[in-house]
């Protein structure tokens, strides 16, 4: 029975696997390092060939039609909701939609039945009195967060000090093992929830313990509509794939059946290539498998993740601008064992930028290690050049920590797949926490009172009236305590109701039981912040106030260093905060027993951020955009790219294990004469930045005036693609201020 | 010793081979019209660093250098400070890094300057023009500087480069291409540049008549024909 159900197992080897669920120990038992070139790679086939024109055609219409193609405001979506989905079925040879059909988005209430009424009425269309009816006796995540906030929390979200909180969206940055499904089938993976299941129902019933049974309860009943919703399409996935085709399809129903469940922000797909290149080296070698099926394969199955669309509302996107996923996938890095995980589907994976044309999903993410083959290095550089839809991560820092099959949730955070999960916690804005601490804890916009009553500036000056760093300093440190507090007990509350309102069955299926859970906070304006209290430090910085008796702006003598030239005296201000606040953000436990991370990373928040925060003592004015990430503030870089990235990379990563993001943009030019030199150029870049302790690059290769010219006539430019903060974005969607963003940005 | 350094830029990928630091030197003998550096011409000016500091400057970079890479002397004229340069050279190669020297040869060929070119890794030598008048015209000094001392890089087989700047209606014509090329016999390279319009607004900042105004960079085909001569 056993025999014929695994029929295909026999051919891998490694018995652990086997006997226990450890999709990494099947992946290293069975794959093959690939150090040669790219040349053995082919063009679309003829199907994915038609496939692509009728979604470019697709998308040409959802742009026509303001972002949103349609909208099924009828009903909720779920993993059986809708039918069957096509886009062409002859030429299909992956399948599998959200909806039934391409590019129609569901209703996901979930999160809160109000921003599914805000978005659907935003795109013209009425949530349907069926599901109004329904969500009147539904308790929504959003419901239980308002029922508890303290009015201190609400104060610190309303004036912008920590937003983007996860509290009226899907909170996303889970990972599903997806891989799970097609080595094992479902039914295994049923058989082994159930186990858990009922070993859970001996001892003292905890807290947690009837918690995590109900979880595993919802679980085992969200697998078996997982194979419902396959059969949907005529694929029985009970059991393990046997070929490289059943591969790919599988882990994408099993990715399909979390879109379909779940709209966290980002989605990301995990670590899938080399897995799979385990099955299409086999299928080649046992003739049944061309060059041209296998890139088809990969091909028709990227441009499913390029359609998953979810029902956002407009204000959503002003924080994460361009519809982004996030579907990111982890290419290449290194084997514990010292071999390198590229494979063949590494190269094929970056391919489909050639065969699909360049676009911002799935989330490519090298994962580089100094030991990566130098033709892979090669030929990312390559893409990089043509295509400015790649970042970089570093393996050889992640690999400690996370082990070898980590993948990366969103732009850099990295989790052990299928062990850990992260409790997502957007970011506080560092930046306006120091002017509130200036003005005894008033908001320098609108006057309200968000930190407890403090002296204010008046008890930081010295002579002259001049601020007194050391005193400024001791007061913004106190306020970093207050806020740490209140962050993490405001996710404690968010993510207590989100597993109880809007569990992610599916994903949450797809990992061990006992999983290993991260809290992810995170900081903006790191940069904006260093360079303030640099000036305060260096320069005679004097506040000027306005009738209100609030301080709205600086008068600044004197030079002062600022952070992204390489330069002590202003670094390790930046060090010294991010490490405060760590060990600050420590001191109040989590829920669940979660680790406390911290990420440098924007996304396009940045520019939400600079416009609720005043002008600032390093010289940006009110409303203006931080840098993004861990950027230095643009055009305050004197001694060119390195020094730059040098004073990124010495940002630690001890302190910062949900990322450090860092955006760059040269000239192709600006790295060598000819496409030779450039990419070796770029590979040597990449090596030193992380080398030198660097976390990760957005690397951006266009000229300045070109982007200019797209700024101006965006529709020309249909396809450019730039990396914005740790994802990537078609340059045309962005709004204007977002593209002024980018063009301020310094190009190297 | 102390050196008079302009400035540094930590990413340099057309100044010698792979990604390097470029230090540049301030001061040159020479003052071409069509310098892209007006600002390093001027032998005052500057700061003084000590070779200690650039080597732990550059040594912030070496991560980035890889295989190929390295520290470039540039400027200015490095070797009008040839004394503090070949302190500079050996500090640098005793922490590994592999040299290259941008000079335009445009000075006497002095026991010291010897001495940088026979420590050097790799000459980038600036050949401005072939012609003896021209030569001349552009630089304000006598050709037979710069010729005594490829003469003498080629003597010591030094590794060099050749390169030239090809400013249209002055060096773009190809009986001065072809002499280039022969003057340029040994050499591991020889890299025609394109003449741009970068530095004329360094010229207008330092009040200093930009002669070159209106002349636009050659043509990519130019370069292509003069590449091929």
């Amino acid at each position: 029975m056993q025999e014929n159900k695994n029929q295909g197992w026999d051919n891998f080897k490694g018995t652990k696997w086997k006997n226990k669920i450890d999709v990494r120990h099947f992946i290293v038992k069975n794959f093959t390092p690939y150090k040669g070139g790219h040349d053995f790679l082919v063009g679309a086939s003829a199907k994915t060939a038609v496939l692509r024109d009728k979604y470019l055609e697709l998308l040409n219409e959802e742009k026509k039609r303001g972002g949103v193609y349609k909208i099924d405001s009828e009903k909720v979506i779920s993993v059986l909701s809708h039918d069957a989905g096509y886009l062409d079925k002859e030429n299909e040879v992956i399948v599998g939609l959200q909806t039934d059909e391409p590019l129609k988005r569901g209703l996901n209430p979930f999160g809160g039945i109000r921003m599914a009424r805000t978005s659907a009425i935003a795109y013209g269309h009425k949530v349907s009195d069926l599901v109004e009816e329904q969500f009147k006796y539904k308790t929504t995540h959003n419901d239980g967060v308002y029922r508890v906030y303290t009015p201190e929390m609400k104060k610190f979200r309303n004036n912008g000090v920590i937003t983007g909180l996860p509290d009226a969206y899907g909170r996303g940055r889970i990972i599903g093992d997806y891989r799970r499904v097609a080595l094992y089938g479902v039914d295994k993976l049923i058989e082994e929830k159930m186990n858990d299941f009922v070993e859970m129902g001996n001892g003292y019933m905890s807290d947690e313990r009837i918690r995590l049974r109900e979880e595993l309860y919802r679980q085992r009943e969200f697998l078996w509509k997982l194979k419902d919703m396959a059969l949907l399409y005529g694929h029985d996935i009970s059991n393990p794939a046997k070929n490289a085709k059943e591969a790919v399809q599988w882990t994408y129903y099993a990715y399909l059946g979390a879109i379909k469940e779940a709209n966290g922000a980002a989605m990301s797909l995990g670590r899938v290539s080399t897995f799979f290149d385990i099955y299409i080296e086999k299928d080649i070698a046992d003739g049944i498998l061309t060059e041209t099926e296998a890139q088809e394969l990969i091909d028709q199955f990227v441009l499913k993740l390029r359609m998953a669309r979810h029902l956002r509302t407009p204000e959503y996107n002003d924080l994460f601008v361009g519809d982004p996923t996030w579907v990111t996938e982890a290419i290449g890095g290194m084997c514990e064992d010292g071999r390198t995980m590229v494979t063949k589907t590494s190269f094929r994976f970056l391919h489909t930028l050639y065969n699909l044309e360049t676009a911002p999903e799935p989330n490519m993410t090298v994962l580089w290690s100094k030991d990566l083959p130098e033709k892979f290095k090669l030929y990312c550089a390559k893409v990089s050049h043509d295509t400015s839809s790649v970042q970089y991560e570093n393996d050889d820092l992640m690999r400690e920590p996370f082990g070898d099959d980590y993948g990366i949730a969103c732009c850099v955070s990295a989790m052990t797949l299928g062990k850990q999960m992260q409790y997502f916690g957007a970011r506080c804005n560092i930046v306006k926490l120091l002017l509130l601490c200036l003005n005894g804890g008033k908001d320098e916009m609108t006057g309200d009172q968000i930190l407890p009553e403090s002296p204010n500036y008046k008890e930081m000056l010295k002579d002259g009236g001049v601020l007194d760093y050391k005193k400024v300093k001791k007061r913004f440190l106190e306020s970093v305590d207050y806020l740490c507090e209140q962050y993490v007990n405001t996710m404690n509350i968010i993510h207590f109701m989100h597993d109880k309102y809007a569990y992610e069955k599916v994903q949450m299926a797809l990992h061990d039981t006992k999983v290993e859970r991260l809290m992810a906070f995170g900081i903006a304006g790191i940069s904006v912040l260093a360079d303030s209290l640099s000036a305060i430090k260096y320069a005679k910085v004097t506040p000027i106030t306005d009738e209100r008796g609030i301080v709205v702006d600086y008068l600044v003598e004197g030079e002062f260093p600022t952070f992204g030239n390489d330069e002590e005296g202003v670094d390790d201000i930046a060090k010294e905060v991010v490490e405060y606040f760590y060990s600050s953000l420590k001191k109040t436990p989590c829920y669940r027993d979660a680790i406390h991370t911290l990420s440098l990373l924007t996304i396009t928040s940045n520019v939400v951020y600079g416009k609720l925060t005043g002008n600032t003592p390093c010289g940006r004015k009110e409303g203006e955009p931080f840098a993004p990430g861990a950027n230095p503030y643009h055009n305050r870089e004197k001694h060119g790219a390195l020094a730059s990235l040098n004073s990124v990379a010495k940002l630690s990563y001890d302190y910062c294990k949900d990322g450090i993001s860092n955006t760059f943009s040269i000239a192709p030019k600006s790295l060598g004469k000819n496409e030779k030199m450039i990419f070796e150029n770029i590979s040597a870049l990449l090596d030193g930045y992380f080398k030198s302790g660097g976390f990760h690059l957005n690397v951006n290769m266009h000229k300045k005036e070109d982007l200019q010219k797209a700024h101006e006539a965006p529709k020309e430019y249909p396809n450019l693609t730039v990396r914005v903060s740790g994802y990537a974005v078609r340059f045309g969607v962005l709004s204007t201020k977002h593209r002024q963003e980018v063009l301020d940005r310094t190009f190297f | 010793m102390k050196l008079r350094i302009h400035s540094f830029e930590t990413l340099g990928a057309h100044d010698g081979p792979g990604l390097r630091t470029v230090v540049f030197f301030q001061g040159c003998p020479i003052k071409c019209f069509y310098c892209h550096n007006p600002d390093m011409i001027a032998t005052k000016g500057g700061i003084d660093y000590s070779v200690q500091e650039i080597v732990a400057f550059c040594k912030k970079y070496k991560l980035y250098h890889g295989e190929k890479g390295g520290v470039t002397l540039s400027g200015g004229e490095p070797l009008m400070q040839a004394e503090g340069a070949l302190d500079l050279i050996r500090g640098l190669k005793k922490e590994g890094f592999n040299v290259c020297l941008d000079t335009s040869g445009a000075v006497l060929l002095t026991d010291a300057v010897k001495r940088v070119l026979n420590e050097i890794d790799i000459v980038l030598f600036d050949i401005k023009h072939t012609d003896a008048d021209k030569y001349f015209e552009i630089t304000g000094q006598p050709i037979e500087n710069m010729l005594k001392m490829l003469d003498y890089i080629k003597t010591i087989s030094k590794t060099f480069y050749v390169r030239q700047v090809i400013v249209p209606n002055l060096t773009d014509d190809e009986k001065q291409i072809k002499k280039l090329k022969k003057l340029a016999e040994g050499a591991k390279k020889v890299e025609l540049l394109p003449y741009h319009t970068l530095g004329a607004e360094k010229w207008k900042k330092l009040g200093m008549e930009y002669k070159l105004k209106g002349i636009s960079p050659p043509s990519e085909d130019v370069m292509k024909r003069l590449n091929s001569i």
